[in-house]
């Protein structure tokens, strides 16, 4: 493998990061999943996170998530320092995942999918007293949104058994699109999928970010990542080994760096 | 928009199909069979005196299979349901013939069985032990209970309120109950409940998927902790329509309660997995149980004969429910 020597890092901006991780730690018994990673996701960008196996990949999101409590080191969102409880928490900070196991409930309909656990209820009386779901409204803000994406689906009162994997993968990450605030992260999401419905998703990825609400994509689908990704996040043994843009380097070149064929040049502008 | 407002399991249009639900013609359709297969072979089936008794006959099974239905849907299963009402009348029948006040001894008798019903939950939902064992084990521990409590035998319960529910108003030809009513009032409320908020909506969640569920958000846990204490409530009701209907209480009564609301259920189109079906389908499914019971009756054939068909029926509505699984 031919690899041009040294890599730079793209040099980090402080402007414009919408979530960042400073110097994170987290140990499993002796085990260190995350060695003092760094990390930053900016304003409309969709950002790749890619590492081998036990490079950290999943704890890093879990950190940024909530699902798991770093033992030192830092969280900002917005610039501001958090400290998530669980991914609930997280989620009502207006950050959203997306997980590879197509998360939909098959027998509602794509409606009652896209509104799980954050249903719409009637306004007035029927709705504080009655609990009158408005199913109306559910319907209308689904069709619109499905509409914005550009995601073709067949009547929004269909079950989501009746799509194929790709619509309901679609219709999970519709359904962050929708309600995430801040950033929509995104583990695996075409993993379960084949090329054609892949494609479809990738899309999907592809229509939230132009609608200014930045990714973070975690894939082992390198082709995949050089499409989507503006910056890829490159794991390696619990920290983060650099940065790349899909525009100056290759496929060879990040796996290189992520198998440690190839070094980084330490960037001064990288993390710390 | 062409769109019709539709229940969430319910695949629908127009307006008469969203009131009726497309899964539940199906059963529909066999209670009309089983309708006119005895109307022919005996004239008095369709008399409406006949019909009245045979919506009072199916009072107790029918309001037993909404709390089985609930169950049922979060892909459980209740064989508790006949034991835990069986308690609400001796509980009921017990302090009243003790000189309590019959209002708060019923009252009293409806809260046993809303604990029972909280027992279940907490160790399905807690414990994560399956719904099959936890009410299996319930029913054996009340069966054994209720005979050691009542001393082996039934005892007569004679009073006003407690028999109010087998009290008769007459509508049109029929002779209704207040029983009769109440279960329709039951039906009407968890139908609202299941099919018009978000606690029906997240029954119908966790039944289909409770991982996905759990990644929206949904307690599951305690969700399901609310459906068997609703399903418990409702068995407590129960009790009240069963000493309406016969005022005794007896610790061996309702032995086929298990399989009469679970074939309700499975023959009103919902599904022994979870997630799918709902409560009118239930509801025809009961008739069908009812009407069947009361047919056979007529033609006088032996009791035991109705729980063979019955056993039949239960099997028949789940393999079919296995097979269109299969296939879609």
């Amino acid at each position: 493998m031919n690899t041009p020597a040294p890599l730079q890092s793209i040099p980090s901006d402080s402007a414009g990061i919408v979530l960042e991780a400073r110097n994170v730690v987290k140990r499993y018994g002796h085990m260190i999943a995350l060695d003092g990673v760094d990390f930053e996701l900016r304003a409309g960008e969709i950002l790749a996170v890619v590492g081998d196996n036990g490079a950290g990949k999943s704890t890093l999101i879990k950190a940024l998530t909530g699902a798991v409590h770093p033992d030192s080191g830092e969280i900002l969102l917005d610039g501001e320092p958090v400290h998530f409880k669980g991914p609930l928490d997280a989620r009502h900070r207006g950050i959203e995942t997306v997980y590879q196991d197509l998360a939909v409930a098959p027998a509602l309909d794509i409606a009652s999918n896209l509104f799980l656990g954050r249903e719409l209820r009637r306004p007035g009386i029927m709705g504080s007293v009655f609990r009158h779901l408005d199913k109306k409204r559910m319907r209308q803000e689904a069709e619109r949104s499905m509409a914005e994406l550009k995601f073709r689906l067949p009547s929004i009162t269909n079950a989501v058994e009746a799509l194929s994997g790709g619509q309901r993968q679609g219709v999970a990450v519709a359904r962050a699109a929708l309600f995430a605030r801040k950033l929509v992260i995104m583990d695996e999401p075409t993993a379960a999928l084949g090329v054609r419905e892949t494609g479809q998703v990738l899309e999907l990825i592809r229509a939230i970010r132009d609608r200014g609400l930045p990714v973070v994509l975690i894939s082992h689908n390198m082709p995949n990542v050089f499409e989507l990704a503006d910056r890829i996040h490159i794991m390696r043994l619990g920290r983060r080994a650099a940065v790349v843009s899909p525009k100056t380097h290759s496929m060879g070149d990040v796996v290189a760096i992520m198998t440690g064929a190839a070094r980084v040049e330490e960037d001064r502008d990288l993390g710390a | 928009m062409s769109a019709v407002p539709v229940s969430p399991p319910e695949k629908t249009s127009g307006v008469v199909a969203k009131i009726i639900g497309v899964p539940s013609v199906g059963p529909l359709l066999v209670l009309l069979a089983f309708g006119l297969i005895f109307a022919i072979t005996n004239p008095r089936f369709l008399a409406t005196h006949n019909l009245s008794i045979i919506l009072q006959q199916t009072v107790i099974i029918g309001t037993l299979a909404i709390g089985q239905t609930l169950v049922i849907l979060t892909a459980g299963i209740d064989l508790a349901v006949g034991a835990i009402c069986v308690l609400g009348t001796i509980i009921a029948g017990k302090l009243v013939t003790s000189g309590y006040d019959p209002v708060l001894s019923m009252a009293f008798a409806v809260l046993v069985c809303t604990a029972a019903g909280f027992a279940a939950g907490g160790l399905i939902s807690g414990l994560r032990l399956p719904p099959f064992i936890v009410t299996l084990g319930i029913l054996g521990i009340l069966t054994a209970a209720l005979r050691l409590i009542s001393a082996g035998g039934a005892f007569p319960v004679r009073d006003e309120f407690l028999g109010w529910t087998g009290n008769t108003l007459r509508l049109g030809g029929f002779i209704l109950t207040y029983g009769v009513l109440l279960m329709f009032v039951l039906y009407a409320l968890v139908w609202y409940l299941l099919n018009e908020t978000k606690w029906g909506r997240h029954v119908y969640a966790i039944g289909n998927s409770p991982e996905a569920a759990r990644l929206v958000g949904i307690p599951v846990r305690r969700h399901l902790l609310s459906v068997y204490l609703l399903a418990g409530f409702i068995y407590g009701i129960g009790a009240w329509l069963a000493l309406g209907r016969i005022p005794n209480a007896d610790p061996n009564a309702l032995q086929t309660a298990n399989l009469d609301s679970i074939t309700a259920v499975v023959i009103g189109g919902t599904s022994l997995f979870g997630g799918r079906g709902g409560l009118i389908g239930t509801l025809i499914g009961a008739l069908i149980v009812g009407v069947l019971r009361n047919g056979l009756t007529l033609a006088g054939i032996d009791p035991l004969w109705q729980d063979l068909v019955t056993g039949i029926l239960v099997i028949v509505a789940v393999a079919l429910d296995q097979l269109s699984r299969r296939k879609g």
